[in-house]
């Protein structure tokens, strides 16, 4: 039986999902494809979604996971929505800086400060 | 606390993105022993994972059929790995910079920028299917007393 993993966490506060990737490390494919289900199946419930990528457990990611998250971002903008990172390790936050997707993300110290940020934006 | 020491190993894996899961675990268990920083071994994690993806999917096409060739060798001072596919090779120097223009809004393209970014030297050969990458193991700085008593 394939094993099933908790991928995300969801949490609602104020208008904003806050979306916990509970992964250490998000590396493998099939892993991604698991984590953009579960993440698009959240965005797609609400009409203009302010989302909240809580990076607080993720210590390891790849150029795919990068791949991901554009996607997200993609999905997200189409429908006005709002999208903040946060949470992000130094090591990964490097990877952020090297691939100059910082031009691209908003990215937070926190959960408080990307809500806070989301609901002035608002 | 384990002793340095010199490993050299080689092995074929299958073109499926888990066969370099235990390759992964020797190479940073042999880096840990020999005394590399967490960044370092950080930076080998990354570019043996993406040199290994763009291996089985640019290079193999996941053919099963067609295996990667990993050799590696860490000593104290620098950690060497060559990936060999067995593909039709390609050009580095056509691949598009991910970091500017509409290439900065694609959902891929960035494990080479990585690869060349996390380790020092980056040699591609045999027409792009032979791949030769270094880490160096960073220097520890002295500290503030190790600099005075020198003085």
């Amino acid at each position: 039986m394939a094993e099933i993993k908790p991928r995300i966490s969801v949490e609602y506060i104020g208008d904003a999902t806050v979306v916990t990737l509970t992964d250490e490390k998000i590396l493998e494919e099939k892993d991604i494809r698991a984590l953009q289900e579960s993440i698009m199946s959240v965005v797609e419930q609400t009409e203009r979604i302010n989302l909240v990528l809580n990076f607080g457990n993720v210590r390891f990611l790849s150029s795919a996971a990068l791949g991901l998250l554009i996607r997200i971002s993609k999905k997200i903008y189409e429908c006005d929505g709002q999208l903040r990172l946060c949470n992000i390790d130094s090591k990964i936050h490097e990877i952020f800086k090297i691939t100059r997707l910082t031009k691209i993300f908003d990215i937070y110290q926190d959960v408080e400060s990307a809500t806070e940020d989301l609901f002035t934006a608002n | 606390m384990a002793s340095e020491a010199s490993t050299s190993y080689s092995v074929v894996l299958e073109s499926k993105p888990n066969a370099i899961i235990e390759v992964c675990k020797q190479i940073l268990s042999k880096l840990e022993t020999n005394n590399f920083s967490e960044e370092d071994i950080f930076s080998v994690h990354l570019a043996l994972e993406e040199a290994f993806l763009n291996a089985i999917r640019h290079g193999n096409k996941m053919d099963p059929n067609k295996g990667v060739k990993i050799a590696y060798s860490i000593d104290s001072d620098k950690a060497e790995i060559t990936m060999v596919d067995e593909g039709d090779g390609f050009d580095p120097e056509a691949i598009p910079d991910p970091r500017y223009g509409e290439n900065l809004y694609k959902a891929y393209g960035r494990g080479l920028l990585l690869i060349h970014s996390y380790m020092d030297a980056v040699k591609f050969s045999e027409r792009g299917s032979c791949l030769n990458m270094v880490k160096y193991k960073k220097k520890a700085h002295p500290t503030e007393n190790q600099t005075q008593a020198k003085a």
